[in-house]
């Protein structure tokens, strides 16, 4: 009898296993093919905008994505280093190979951490409550939780052209029957589809002709915890590419031939993820789409050609591939496939991610409706922590949307829905000069150390960086720049205006063109590049910073405003049909979820405060 | 919606007829119940039957009944108005009769909230129809008709999917970075945007004074020393329109004399008591108050008298008013003339001839460009919310005009950009602010 059963080993759910066996549940993990664990079917890259943030966040609570990311990437740089602090994001070119050997290494090493290889097809479910999972063998094990991370295997198929045929990523087994049988509990399913670029030799492709793109020449890293664990020098570089009139010309000529657009594809594909032949038809003005060529393990020369997925027939991708620059000898070592898979409605969950229709049942990843590693990690360590206190009796940890991009997430999959593979973007978050990178430990940690998966020292550690930002602030705030030649020659230096009286630091750094870099060279400031980059950015950026408070303020307001979780809507006069619909389906727990269900106007809101006024105002 | 409302939607006393509404999904069925003509429930939509309502056997009134069917209907229910025969005991009858037979007595403004929540007409929408019944000058019936049919709202979303292009843009280059080939929105291009948007701000709320006094009307306060001939010119001001003078007594304008149209504009006339140095203590109060009226007005006539040298007092007067719109009147020019002003806005003439009411009332007209207000078409912004929301947004503007060149960068810019969006559309109510619509319903007078 195990505490909690993860079923499917990818990256929701190793930090689902992780998080549950960190957190002392006797915990199993099940998967089809133990070489699978951490498994990158599409591209080799981890982070990006939002997404970069969202693994700093796992690392803040405690998850495993960033440390061992930090330990395999091949190159890592920062996105968006030109613009605000808020919307810089990390992205690592991961190695492939490297990362889930780390994973897998990890997981073994786990203490209350079993990894059985089986197909899971069925659960045990008495009195709608998870007891356990069936294997393909008919053998049952059973367990207090389950978690669902099945990925995209359940009833999979792969499509390449005209054909079709069922099968996992790139060849594994599919899971047949598990999608069956969630139907037949009352989860409604829902057919999704996602594809992948070509692979190919490297060495059959002239790079020279290409654009390098390094990586950056500072070091970062999405852990919290650990210093740099690469040599800058060694980083390896991907390359740009571009389609041009010969590329579009084939696939126009083709388009019938691909999966798509023959008419053999029945899933919801992605918007921001199209395939080429996408791109091609719906920006028709476009002369050229931006391609990266980029490097997916050490271990060998198979390349991944970014923004190139399609699921055209195999002659014609190699006429595609051949057309573009430098590609004309091009060796292609797999081709590009498009994979549909079942999934279920995500509004059928609660914000622990534990389901309406099966209690102790979890699911997370792309099993919710997801793309993303990140996005998967993310809800995988969620429904860990989660069905952990669930099992130890406490109440679940749900992050608000001003606290934290997994908050955003999660939040938008149980109350908006989704009906294509959900991408988190940056705009989708309402508060994000608040969850930004930089600051995912002072946000989050607490949490992680409630929950039990930050230990004592990470904790000190974090409780010390906090106590040293305030120690800074009150240091620019409380001294002056002394106003002597010596130090106006600095200015003059910098051409920087010299201010007219001698002022605070802080109000100094205030300044546009003002560094806290820069006011090293009157006042020693002996803190942490970590510390000193958050009293920057909290003093730079005050104004804009309380302005965000204050709209957090407002959400805290409605946040507030329960709404009962046995509310019979029928009995709300006057609210839209379509509203009533989504009300009840969705059952908001507080007005501020209310607000943000799309088909829910301003007007059904306004309709349902105040009868929540009129027939529960007496308890307020 | 599912219970049905009534009320009696004309304004009650004895009138030639009075109209009650019954609106929800049972209005029809209700109405024939007490019906005796056509069988109500098999005619067809927007069609006016003749015949009597009766309780039980007694024939209480002969109606006309106006019967029309969901969705092309005020709040988009069915609808059916019983005309009535005047009187209020018979039409109190009849709507005594409705509640017995299932209706219930509309809330205020409810007819009017159906229709916004049956997502009929928007806020802005909303409020005209508010304004409509309040609404006591042909102008400002005609700026209520256009707002009920949307000018206001569609400028107002015209800007604001022009402000979400920008942001769209800049949401693409935050979540696209590594993608060369979109267009980066440089703080050349948003400084541009935010001129446009400034622009066009200022042309909306430029509409909202006209906007104003079009509903309002344009108050003017006459000032003078005492006996110089202000109350005389004030009945001239108005002696025409003896029929429409009202007393608005009870609103803080507690010494408004009388109302006037002029060029279908209503102008509210105030007598200030005199103003001019005394010991008396009670009088030092009313120079204070009407010193204190001036600050609200949106003109000043000053009145002198023209057979007299100018005193101190005088003086002061125009010392006083010389930062308000002031036309100077000097009256009593059919006696020498003592005084010697030239200028735009002063006018020689007397009460007693009436020479240079004329002269005055074509000032009054100049001033405030009453030609071209009328003549425009009605898409003023007129309401206070409206203009405050408006004045809320070009702040964030202005404060962004200056941040702009501060080397912040464009992803933070874009949260005032994003306020600014969501300001707009708290007009137009596509923006939820928590109990606005309480707030705003609270306005309506019954029935409609």
């Amino acid at each position: 009898m195990y505490d909690i059963i993860v079923v499917g080993g990818g990256h929701a759910g190793c930090e689902a296993a992780y998080a549950a066996s960190k957190l002392k549940m006797k915990t199993l993990l099940v998967t089809a093919n133990i070489k699978n664990i951490a498994d990158m079917p599409c591209n080799p890259s981890i982070g990006g905008s939002a997404k970069g943030i969202v693994v700093r966040e796992i690392d803040a609570l405690g998850g495993i994505m960033g440390k061992i990311a930090d330990k395999t990437h091949l190159q890592i740089k920062m996105l968006n280093a030109k613009k605000g602090p808020a919307v810089r994001s990390l992205r690592a070119q991961a190695d492939k190979h490297l990362y889930p050997k780390k994973m897998l290494e990890t997981l073994q090493n786990q203490e209350y951490l079993e990894i059985k290889e089986a197909m899971v097809e069925n659960l045990v479910v008495e009195d709608k409550q998870a007891k356990g999972v069936i294997l393909d063998n008919n053998e049952t094990i059973k367990a207090k939780a389950v978690i669902l991370t099945t990925g995209t295997y359940l009833k999979a198929q792969i499509l390449v052209g005209d054909s079709k045929k069922a099968s996992g990523p790139h060849g594994e087994k599919e899971c047949q029957n598990l999608s069956t049988h969630l139907q037949e509990l009352g989860f409604e399913i829902q057919r999704l589809k996602t594809g992948t670029p070509p692979r190919i030799d490297k060495n059959s492709v002239n790079l020279n002709v290409l654009q390098e793109e390094k990586g950056d020449q500072e070091y970062l890293t999405f852990s919290f915890d650990n210093p740099p664990q690469y040599d800058i020098a060694k980083q390896e570089s991907c390359y740009l590419v571009y389609t041009n009139a010969q590329t579009h010309e084939i696939i126009k000529e083709n388009l019938t031939k691909s999966s798509m657009y023959g008419g053999y594809v029945e899933g919801v594909g992605p918007r921001y993820c199209p395939s080429i032949e996408d791109k091609i038809v719906r920006f028709k003005d476009k002369e050229r789409h931006q391609l990266f060529f980029e490097p997916e393990t050490k271990e060998n020369d198979e390349w991944y050609l970014q923004g190139f997925s399609t699921s055209m027939p195999i002659d014609i991708q190699e006429k595609m591939v051949h057309s573009l620059k430098g590609f004309e000898h091009a060796k292609i070592n797999k081709y590009a496939y498009a994979i549909e898979y079942d999934a279920i409605n995500p509004l059928q969950l609660k914000a622990s991610l534990e389901t309406k229709v099966i209690n102790n049942l979890f699911t997370a990843g792309q099993i919710n409706g997801t793309s993303g590693y990140e996005e998967a990690a993310a809800q995988g360590l969620m429904a860990g922590i989660n069905a952990a206190l669930k099992l130890q009796n406490k109440e679940p940890l749900i992050l608000k949307r001003n606290e934290a991009y997994i908050g955003v997430l999660i939040d938008d999959l149980v109350t908006k829905g989704t009906k294509e593979p959900y991408r988190l973007l940056t705009s989708r978050a309402e508060y994000r000069l608040l969850l930004r990178g930089d600051n995912a430990d002072l946000r989050l940690r607490e949490y992680g150390y409630q929950v039990g998966l930050i230990s004592d020292k990470q904790y000190q550690k974090l409780q010390t960086k906090k106590e040293n930002i305030q120690k800074l602030i009150n240091l620019l705030e409380t001294s002056n720049l002394k106003l002597n030649e010596k130090n106006k020659e600095i200015f003059k230096e910098n051409n920087l205006e010299i201010p007219s009286s001698s002022l605070k630091f802080s109000n100094l750094l205030k300044r546009p063109a003002i560094t806290l870099k820069f006011l090293e060279n009157f006042i020693d400031l002996d803190f942490e590049p970590e510390v000193k980059e958050q009293v920057e950015i909290a003093i730079k950026y005050e104004g804009y910073i309380k302005k965000m408070t204050k709209e957090v303020e407002k959400l805290i307001n409605l946040e507030s405003k329960q709404i009962p979780s046995d509310l019979d809507y029928d009995k709300v006069g006057n609210i839209a049909t379509e509203a009533r619909e989504k009300l009840k389906k969705v059952m908001p727990t507080t007005i501020a979820q209310a607000t943000r269900i799309s088909g829910v106007n301003p007007a059904d809101i306004a309709v349902l405060s105040v009868y929540l006024k009129k027939e529960y105002g007496k308890h307020e | 919606m599912n219970d049905n409302i009534c009320a009696i939607s004309t304004a009650l006393g004895v009138g030639a007829i009075s109209i009650i509404r019954v609106s929800g999904p049972d209005s029809i069925l209700i109405v024939n119940k007490i019906f005796k003509g056509k069988d109500l429930t098999k005619v067809k939509t927007h069609t006016i039957h003749y015949g009597f309502i009766y309780d039980e056997e007694e024939q209480i009134d002969e109606v006309l009944v106006s019967v029309m069917k969901a969705p092309k209907t005020y709040t988009k229910e069915d609808i059916v108005e019983i005309n009535c025969h005047g009187g209020i005991s018979s039409t109190n009858k009849v709507l005594e009769l409705l509640l017995l037979n299932g209706c219930r007595l509309a809330e205020a403004g409810e007819f009017t909230k159906r229709a916004f929540l049956n997502g009929r007409i928007d806020l802005v929408q909303a409020e005209a129809v508010s304004d409509l019944i309040y609404a006591n000058t042909d102008a400002s019936r005609k700026l209520s008709l256009s707002q009920i049919k949307g000018n206001l709202s569609t400028i107002i979303t015209n800007l604001r999917n022009n402000i979400l292009d920008v942001l769209a843009n800049i949401e693409v280059n935050i979540d696209y970075p590594e993608y060369e080939d979109i267009e980066e929105v440089t703080i050349e291009m948003l400084k541009e945007k935010i001129n446009y948007i400034n622009e066009e701000l200022t042309k909306i709320l430029a509409t909202a004074h006209d906007g104003k006094i079009i509903k309002e009307g344009i108050n003017v306060a006459l000032i003078g020393k005492p006996n110089v001939g202000k109350s005389s010119l004030l009945n001239k001001l108005i002696a025409e329109n003896k029929a429409i003078v009202t007393d608005i007594a009870g609103t803080t304008r507690d010494i408004v004399e009388g109302s006037a149209l002029i060029k279908g504009i209503k102008f509210n006339f105030t007598d200030t008591a005199g103003i001019r140095k005394t010991a008396d203590k009670v009088e030092k109060l009313g120079v204070l108050k009407s010193k204190d009226i001036i600050k609200d007005m949106d003109l000043v006539i000053c009145v002198l008298n023209g057979s007299e040298t100018l005193t101190s007092e005088d003086k002061e007067i125009l010392d006083y008013v010389q930062n308000k719109q002031t036309i100077t009147f000097i009256n009593k020019n059919d006696q020498p003339l003592k005084i010697d002003l030239t200028g735009e806005n002063i006018i020689y003439g007397n009460t007693l001839s009436e020479e240079g009411i004329t002269a005055l009332k074509n000032k009054l007209i100049e001033l405030f460009n009453l030609e071209n207000i009328s003549s425009k078409d009605f898409t003023y912004v007129s309401n206070a919310r409206q203009i405050a929301l408006l004045k809320q947004a070009q702040n964030i503007i202005k404060t962004l005009e200056k941040e702009v060149d501060n080397n912040i960068p464009i992803d933070m810019l874009e949260i005032d950009l994003k306020n600014v969006f969501d300001i707009l559309g708290q007009i137009t109510g596509q923006t939820y602010e928590d109990e606005l619509l309480d707030k705003l319903f609270k306005n309506f007078c019954l029935g409609k």
